[in-house]
């Protein structure tokens, strides 16, 4: 349903170089990427800043024209294809309004029923569908200038799936909310992807969005794919695991070992022990372990994807 | 069908936005109008202390300032908001615009639709009349047309000009007052009878940029005058033409704006 | 002030769109007011003659940059937004502190606006040069108190935002009013000389422009330019005080009412 091959896009910047001189440089700021999607996954699309991933959000909404490559969303060319893919896509930049500053929200929506001629029946359908999940009544009278931002990205999400869109595009959809604000965005993302007819693509730098929300991460960096695949395969290819800490009543003898499972730290002269897991379930590892010494406390610890994806960008 | 609905609904829009300010719409109003009742005084003002500028009477010189007047807030406000491109291409609200199923430009037109010059426009329109009235034309069919046509085509002119400064943007987002000079500069330029400027300045605004077309030729036709820089009498009857290639231009400047702005994203 | 200037010198090419504009309308005025005083008695039309138009003109749109009457909306944009709160917890009084960024624009404005239309008018149009030992330092002052009067102005009418939440309307006022009756358009001596008088007296509006121009053409006797001049400080010394005594009831009503 998406498609980009070899996708490009290269800015000339202009570089000081002296007093009043200056010189043109090219960087790529999407530099050579392959991509598919297909109808109802939801893919999480993050990178260190500059990376390109709103440079190629923006080039799958038809706001910037690819250096070379090709892109495809259903079907259709973005650029030359604006207006009809417009029709069908959602989007929402997290930066940018595009619900009317001065007006009540609720007249933003109306607005934007004829803006993408929308039948009545379907709009109302659709409106109280979000007015629910999203809680909107209590300020839909209420002028968007008004509204505190969770407020106001709340209006902004339901402002791009009126006309009932089959992709929704999310650029930083998190950025800047308030702990409840960013949950009740995510689980209404959650809900949406789980209903399967909405496709999400969204870049962010709250990894917590992806874990919540992605069956699919793409980690890109210098313009380039670095990973593409599920979490746990993250995981797997840079081997972070996660890890059993232990608190004992007396220290482990001296030659202990647990199969498939390594010591990596040891504290309070050997009372709490940390063990990484490799292969082995958190289950085996706890029997074979209170077989030979007795077992205060216990807990698993999961692998910190924010270690992972910042590993990921020193190996870029 | 569609279309028009949904641009009906962006006016609308910035309508009901303007009505949350009442107080400010009503002073904005006003000095909108005053800024055009303003220029309409410098006018008189300067004749106090002459006959004639330039070869012309108050009277005919009223003629082409009403003219100019009428034709530029046309102009103004319809497009003339488009300045706030500058505006849109910093904030990236220009994005929003090109996620939406219509076209760029009458988006921006329609969005920020300058109510605001109501009034103003109402005054131009007046003044022109009163012009008319008191110069004493021999009124002629063809005189007629022209006088109705005149006004459409200083409108279409001054479009074009603020939609060819406005462009500007794309390639140079600091470009700044710059389009001022072209689009008020132009509007003053015309105001007065072009006998005023030198040859060269004259060479340059009137005649390569076109500006001499809007006002100062029509008004000679009007008048029956013939033209002291000697061009024939029929120039007057065919300058409101000029706004065709003048709008052919800004059109493909325009589209050639967006797409730079879509290659290098601003 | 010098962060003030600094400010401003990062916006080079806003000032090389800004001086082309200048230039542009100072040939629009400037050939208009010369083909006014083609036909005026002889050729002195408010009494000044074709060099002192010309000079006043191109002077003119280069102080324009200098005294800065246009486009401040910065404590307005403040007041509306709240961000004013944190100039009130600085130890400098916020008129003064406002003062200081303004001085710092102006001194960027004379450096890098004013000689691009001067040396453009001197380029194609005779102007006149002084006579008099005195008319410099006096047009120097009476600059300066024009920059103190636009600024005291700009500010009241900036703040008028502290009651009306929204200050375009005050703006949109000022705009208008401020470029007209400062001389901009025409010399305001071409008005009826009771109208010119009063302009004078009862408002500070001429001494944003007219009077500096006045004093560098040497339209009138030393005595009365001097008389300008005084009237031009009175002016300015009002102005600061009133725009501090607005900012204290302004900041009265916000501490009492919690912005």
């Amino acid at each position: 349903m998406i498609r980009m091959r070899e996708l490009r896009k290269d800015f000339t910047v202009r570089v000081k170089a002296g007093r009043l001189r200056r010189t043109k440089r090219t960087v790529s700021a999407v530099d050579g990427i392959d991509l598919t999607i297909e109808p109802g996954e939801m893919v999480g699309y993050i990178g260190p800043n500059g990376a390109g991933k709103s440079t190629t959000l923006k080039m799958l909404t038809g706001v910037l024209a690819p250096s070379s490559g090709e892109v495809s969303v259903f079907g259709l060319t973005p650029v030359p294809q604006r207006t009809r893919l417009a029709l069908r896509i959602g989007v929402v930049f997290g930066q940018r309004s595009q619900l009317w500053w001065d007006l009540p929200l609720g007249e933003s929506f109306r607005l934007l029923r004829h803006i993408y001629r929308v039948p009545p029946a379907e709009h109302e359908t659709r409106l109280r569908r979000c007015r629910d999940l999203l809680d909107l009544d209590e300020f839909l009278d209420t002028p968007v200038r008004q509204l505190s931002l969770g407020q106001r990205m709340r209006g902004e999400l339901t402002a791009a799936l009126l006309h009932g869109p089959r992709v929704l595009f999310l650029d930083e959809p998190t950025i800047g909310l308030d702990v409840v604000s960013k949950q009740a965005v995510r689980s209404f993302l959650a809900e949406l992807g789980a209903s399967g007819d909405v496709t999400l693509v969204l870049t962010t730098h709250d990894l917590a969005d992806i874990e919540r929300l992605c069956d699919r991460l793409v980690v890109i960096d210098h313009g380039r794919v670095v990973h593409d695949g599920s979490i746990e395969a993250l995981h797997a290819r840079y081997g972070s695991r996660r890890s059993l800490v232990v608190d004992l009543d007396e220290p482990l003898p001296p030659d202990f070992a647990l199969p498939g499972a390594t010591v990596t730290g040891s504290a309070a002269d050997g009372h709490r022990v940390t063990f990484a897991l490799d292969g082995t379930s958190a289950g085996t590892a706890v029997a074979g372990l209170v077989a030979v010494a007795s077992v205060r406390d216990l807990s698993v610890v999961e692998p910190d994807i924010e270690d992972v994806v910042a590993r990921l960008y020193q190996a870029g | 069908m569609g279309e028009l609905r949904a641009y009906a609904a962006l006016a609308g829009g910035k309508w009901r936005s303007m009505l949350s300010y009442r107080a400010s719409f009503a002073a904005e109003l006003l000095s909108n109008v005053g800024a055009t009742v303003l220029d309409v005084v410098t006018v008189f003002v300067l004749f106090r202390a002459t006959a004639q500028i330039g070869g012309f009477t108050l009277a005919e010189a009223i003629l082409m300032t009403g003219l100019t007047a009428f034709g530029f807030v046309l102009a103004d406000m319809t497009v003339g908001n488009i300045d706030d491109l500058k505006r849109y291409v910093r904030t990236g609200q220009l994005d929003t615009m090109l996620t939406r199923p219509l076209p760029v430009l009458p988006q921006l037109v329609f969005t920020d639709l300058p109510l605001r010059k109501l009034l103003r426009l109402g005054f131009g329109a007046t003044i022109y009349g009163i012009a008319l009235a008191v110069n004493d034309v021999d009124w002629t069919v063809a005189r007629v047309l022209l006088a109705a046509v005149v006004p459409v085509g200083a409108a279409l002119f001054f479009g074009a000009i603020f939609v060819l400064t406005a462009s500007f943007a794309f390639w140079w987002v600091e470009s700044g007052e710059i389009g001022n000079g072209f689009t008020y500069g132009g509007r003053d330029f015309t105001s007065y009878p072009i006998t005023v400027y030198s040859n060269w300045f004259r060479d340059l605004f009137a005649y390569t940029l076109g500006f001499g077309f809007v006002a100062y030729q029509p008004a000679l036709a009007l008048l029956g005058r013939t033209d002291p820089l000697g061009l024939p009498a029929w120039a007057g009857y065919v300058s409101p033409l000029v706004a065709l290639p003048a709008v052919a231009i800004a059109t493909a400047v325009w589209r050639t704006g967006i797409r730079h702005y879509r290659s290098t994203g601003s | 002030m010098w962060s003030g200037f600094r400010r401003y010198a990062t916006y080079r090419q806003a000032t090389i769109a800004g001086s082309f504009t200048n230039i542009v309308f100072g040939f629009l005025r400037c050939y208009v007011l010369l083909a006014v005083a083609a036909g005026a008695v002889g050729n002195r039309p408010g009494g000044y003659d074709v060099e002192q138009l010309a000079t006043y003109v191109w002077v003119g749109q280069g102080l324009l940059a200098v005294t800065g009457i246009w486009g401040w909306t910065e404590l307005a944009d403040r007041i509306r937004t709240g961000d004013i709160a944190s100039d009130l917890l600085r130890p400098v009084p916020p008129v003064v502190s406002y003062l200081a960024a303004d001085l710092g624009r102006a001194l960027h404005g004379t450096l890098t606006r004013f000689l691009g239309p001067v040396l453009v008018g001197l380029l194609f149009f005779p102007l006149a040069s002084p006579h008099r030992w005195q008319t410099f330092p006096l047009f120097v002052l009476s600059v300066g108190l024009a920059v103190l009067g636009s600024f005291g102005c700009r500010f009241l009418v900036n703040a008028t935002a502290y009651w009306l939440q929204d200050a375009r309307g005050p703006q949109m006022l000022w705009t208008l009013g401020s470029g007209v009756l400062a001389g901009l358009y025409f010399p305001l001596r071409l008005l009826p000389e009771w109208l010119t008088v009063t302009l004078w007296v009862a408002t500070p509006l001429p001494g944003l422009l007219q009077t500096p121009l006045d004093v560098l053409v040497e339209r009138d006797s030393p005595a009365l330019q001097a008389g300008l001049v005084a009237l031009q400080a009175i002016w300015a010394v009002l102005l600061l005080w009133l725009a501090s005594v607005v900012q204290r009831r302004a900041e009265r009503k916000l501490v009492v009412q919690g912005g």
